[in-house]
């Protein structure tokens, strides 16, 4: 049912002098505009765009947007995402004009409803997290890993240590090395043990007085609470490191350990997952990031502080690393987070833990006859399932089972990460889905693991398009339309 | 509870599918001892009509600029933004999703993406563009480090003082822990004069990074700093305003290398600050090295025509520490707005917009220098944006004066340039009327004196 014609590419759809917009008549009194600037500063042709009328565009873009899986059409089990409901009120709240149209230079007074909502956030964060300083600046997860290291290495330089390198374990996102490469210090994994765990062995082995920071995911990639937390951060604290939680899986712990509390020093929050921010199609996010005391002077300014009365933006921090990015962050994304933890308090995020582990371990305990869970047979909120078995017995891969999963109308699991388990399936229902919704996934996946695997092979066969042949985008990249000639 | 579905009888059924007596046995892999014992100290939930009124009287304690008349920019700008960007943007089928990990079922958001990146190359007249990054500043510093590993020279970039203070900033902080020196060419007179630029270029430096039109709304010499970078083998970054190439000349006309932007002015609220789109575009040969996500055209297996994130081996899950950046998302949502700003405008309404910003601006410039107190800061031309000096060098006073008065008159400078302490940026957008510029110089020629402003 798809609609070929209003699909076309926009620039296919374009017909000369068709209009989408029209602007107001000058009602200043006009100059020529070359007595206003240099000839030389002006284009000789106007902008090469496409030139469509507004219904060409809605339907265009409406009948794109129906090619999408999405949460509010979708179960979208994608490992690590944690896709879960994105409220509506959020929308219309964070839409307020009073929240969507102010500048960000605009004077103090005149935005101190913001600015409240702004500090009363990074209140919160600082009591789910168990870090007392807030930076809300960061624009993304892997921003704020950024900005985190950014922090640590100011701290050890203030303090006259040379600490070049990272340890981040073998199964964590490949943001934690990469941020740490762009923060200037060298990476080196640790180990996992088959168990899912971290090596203790090999953390002691590679500990050493150049290791300036810890980076740990925990609950880790493979949806396991690291029981060996206490050890393995004072093992770090005991040579003068820091240790940074990766804060991607909190929904599983929200309100029932805090991050501070088992030692870490700093983490990120992602808002659009734990505090359901919209993923938008692959953004925005945000990645505030919360810190020990006396890792504070050191923040991004500004921050929003209170003072006789009135909010304000401190820029007085002469130790900050700066900004890391324009403005004061992606606060739209923060309105929708403030109003996530509001509507919850703490009684119902303690219950979005809760449910996000039930589903997980509701689903695991369902699948694990046919897609075995090496680590174990009890997880947090999400679990990762191999699918080895399958693939020596009949042939079937991970990649094929996900494939396969979209013709029934779910989204696929996030596989083949984390590496350290073969032919892995990654799966976090999260806590916004009911049971019916998880019965009707897993009868779904012991149907295709019956299929013929030719089936599988060609899967998806009921989306508009079947696998694309990705080796030939990559040898010969085609990254735009060219006009004829 | 609110978003929950499973009610208290389900969750016992699934505790005992699972085996377990109750939902608090599945977190005894917490250690007992770092178990949170009380309940977190935050407000009691709320309902969807308390939490409503709440945030509702929040936001009554702000000022939005359509309450007030905003004459504020500085990178963040007042453009109309039409129905029809917030209603394909609300659809749950675009911001509800993901980033488009399964290509069959993605086909909406990955040729959006692919027809934001033509739409990009169009308007910049690059080559490649990628699928955005978070914002301005961090897309300028992104695309600085880019230039590091492009040309192998990790010892020096050159930065114009009339970058946006902030991008500068921004890019200062990434720096700050590799070993590249930031060298900043002062622009007193509201531009750069190539000379100084030339004097401090050589065959170490990375790039130089230009904004044009700058910070204060002049215009740059572009093409002549280009060349200076290009004979020492330096690359060209320009930071542009995608509202100024309605008239001006495409970045890569004027002969940048890697052309950024904050792209919020097409079509995204200003919404205090974020989020908004990082625009990231550049020749054909740095392709590889671009950080971010790329959407690329391909064939299914059936030779249909369809689209897939591509280039992958450059970015952070695969490559690691190794990858060009550590970013794992794009801003899907606003690359969309944009794109569908650009198509709704066309090259007349955007062309329109920046002829109508121009023109208003202008005559804004003009009336303001009618005024006793108020003079120009720099005489060179500008765009949508000038600096005006104050005469009495009372600026906050002024600005805040406005303020009470219903105008949001301008930023003041002297937070980034100590030297422009007595100066402020004033923009005009396609928005404000003839009304609106008369009433901001009225206001601002009527308050004329320091001690009266103090005690208002």
């Amino acid at each position: 049912m798809r609609n070929r014609l209003a699909t076309k590419l926009l620039f296919e759809l374009s017909q000369p002098d068709r209009e989408g917009s029209r602007l107001p008549a000058c009602d200043v009194p006009e100059q020529n505009i070359e007595d206003m600037l240099p000839t030389s500063a002006f284009a000789t042709s106007p902008p090469e765009l496409p030139e469509l009328s507004e219904p060409d565009v809605v339907r265009h873009y409406t009948n794109l947007s129906t090619l999408n899986m999405s949460v509010d059409t979708h179960f979208y089990p994608l490992g690590s995402c944690t896709m879960k409901y994105n409220p509506k009120r959020n929308e219309r709240l964070a839409a307020l004009p009073g929240f969507s149209e102010l500048h960000p230079f605009q004077p103090e007074e005149t935005i101190q409803g913001m600015l409240q909502l702004l500090h009363e956030l990074q209140q919160m964060l600082a009591e789910i997290s168990g870090l007392p300083a807030v930076s809300l600046q960061p624009a993304a997860g892997a921003h704020g890993e950024l900005t985190a290291l950014m922090v640590a290495a100011a701290y050890f330089r203030d303090n006259n240590q040379r600490r070049t390198k990272v340890l981040a374990p073998d199964s964590a996102h490949g943001t934690n090395p990469a941020s740490a490469a762009m923060a200037g210090f060298e990476t080196i994994a640790i180990k996992s043990l088959p168990s899912g765990y971290v090596d203790m062995r090999d953390l002691h082995n590679k500990l050493d007085d150049q290791v300036g920071v810890l980076m740990i995911t925990n609950p880790n990639t493979l949806g396991l609470f690291e029981s060996e937390i206490g050890q393995i951060v004072n093992a770090v604290h005991e040579r003068g490191g820091l240790v940074y939680l990766d804060g991607a899986n909190m929904n599983a712990i929200l309100g029932m350990t805090r991050p501070g509390d088992f030692g870490a020093d700093m983490m990120h929050f992602n808002p659009h997952k734990t505090f359901s921010g919209p993923h938008g199609g692959g953004g925005p996010g945000a990645g505030p990031i919360c810190v020990v005391d006396f890792l504070q002077p050191y923040l991004p300014v500004p921050n929003v502080v209170h003072d006789q009365d009135l909010y304000r933006l401190d820029f007085d921090r002469p130790k900050s690393i700066g900004q890391v990015r324009s403005f004061f962050g992606n606060v739209g994304v923060l309105v929708r987070a403030y109003a996530y933890i509001r509507t919850h308090g703490p009684d119902g995020l303690k219950q979005v833990a809760q449910n996000a582990v039930l589903n997980a371990n509701y689903v695991l305990s369902r699948v694990r006859h046919i897609l075995p869970v090496p680590q174990g047979n009890r997880c947090m909120h999400e679990f990762v399932a191999t699918a080895s078995q399958l693939k020596n017995d009949k042939g079937i891969s991970a990649m094929d089972i996900a494939k396969r999963l979209l013709d029934f109308g779910f989204h696929a699991p996030t596989v083949y990460f984390p590496t350290t388990v073969a032919e892995s399936m990654m799966i976090e229902p999260t806590e916004t889905e009911s049971r019916t919704t998880l019965d009707a996934f897993a009868e779904t996946l012991f149907r295709i693991t019956d299929e013929p695997s030719e089936l599988l092979h060609e899967a998806p066969h009921s989306t508009w398009i079947s696998r694309p042949n990705e080796v030939q985008a990559a040898r010969h990249p085609v990254t735009r339309w060219k006009p004829a000639g | 509870m609110t978003y929950f579905f499973n009610t208290p009888q389900q969750q016992k059924e699934m505790c005992d599918a699972i085996g377990i007596q109750d939902v608090d046995e599945l977190f005894s892999q917490i250690p007992a001892e770092i178990r949170l014992a009380e309940d977190l100290q935050l407000p009691a939930a709320m309902g969807e009509l308390e939490l409503t009124q709440h945030m509702t009287n929040l936001a009554a304690r702000n000022y939005a600029a359509g309450q007030k008349i905003c004459f504020l920019g500085a990178g963040s700008y007042d453009h109309f933004i039409p129905a029809a960007v917030d209603a394909i943007a609300s659809r749950g089928e675009f911001y509800t999703s993901y980033t488009p990990y399964q290509p069959e079922v993605s086909q909406g958001n990955l040729q959006a993406t692919f027809e934001y990146q033509s739409l990009i190359c169009q308007l910049t007249g690059m080559e490649v563009s990628n699928a955005s990054l978070y914002d301005g500043g961090s897309a300028v510093a992104e695309a600085v480090l880019m230039c590091l590993s492009a040309t192998r020279r990790y010892s020096k970039v050159v930065a114009v003082g009339s970058v946006h203070p902030e991008y500068r900033q921004t890019t200062a902080t990434y720096l700050q822990n590799l070993e590249t020196e930031l060298v900043t060419v002062p622009t007193p007179e509201g531009t750069v004069a190539p000379e100084q630029v030339a004097a401090v270029v050589d065959d170490t430096t990375a790039c130089v990074l230009i904004q044009h039109p700058n910070f204060f709304g002049c215009l740059e010499e572009v093409e002549a700093i280009a060349q200076i970078a290009h004979d020492q083998g330096a690359l060209l970054v320009q930071s542009f305003d995608p509202i100024s190439l309605g008239l001006l000349k495409r970045p890569a006309d004027l002969g940048a290398d890697v052309a950024v932007a904050e792209g919020q002015s097409l079509g995204t609220p200003m919404q205090f600050g974020g989020p908004y789109l990082g625009i990231l575009a550049c020749r054909e040969k740095f392709v590889r090295r671009m950080p971010g996500r790329i959407v690329g055209q391909t064939e299914d297996r059936r030779g249909r025509c369809c689209w897939v994130l591509t280039l992958q081996t450059r970015e952070q899950h695969i490559r690691r520490e190794k990858a060009t950046s550590n970013i794992c998302t794009n801003q899907g949502l606003f690359a969309l707005r944009a794109s569908v700003y650009l198509a709704l405008m066309g090259p007349k309404g955007l062309s329109d917009t920046a002829t109508l910003s121009m023109q208003k601006a202008h005559y804004a410039a003009d009336c303001l220098w009618n005024t006793s107190r108020l003079g120009s800061a720099f005489a060179r031309p500008f765009f949508k944006e000038f600096v005006v000096r104050d005469g009495n060098g009372q600026v906050q006073q002024l600005l805040n004066a406005a303020s009470r008065q219903g105008i949001l008159a301008g930023v003041s400078l002297g937070k980034w340039f100590p030297e422009l302490s007595d100066c402020f940026l004033v923009t005009v957008t396609e928005k404000r009327t003839k009304s609106e510029i008369d009433q901001l110089a009225t206001c601002l020629g009527s308050v004329n004196t320091p001690s009266e402003i103090l005690h208002a």
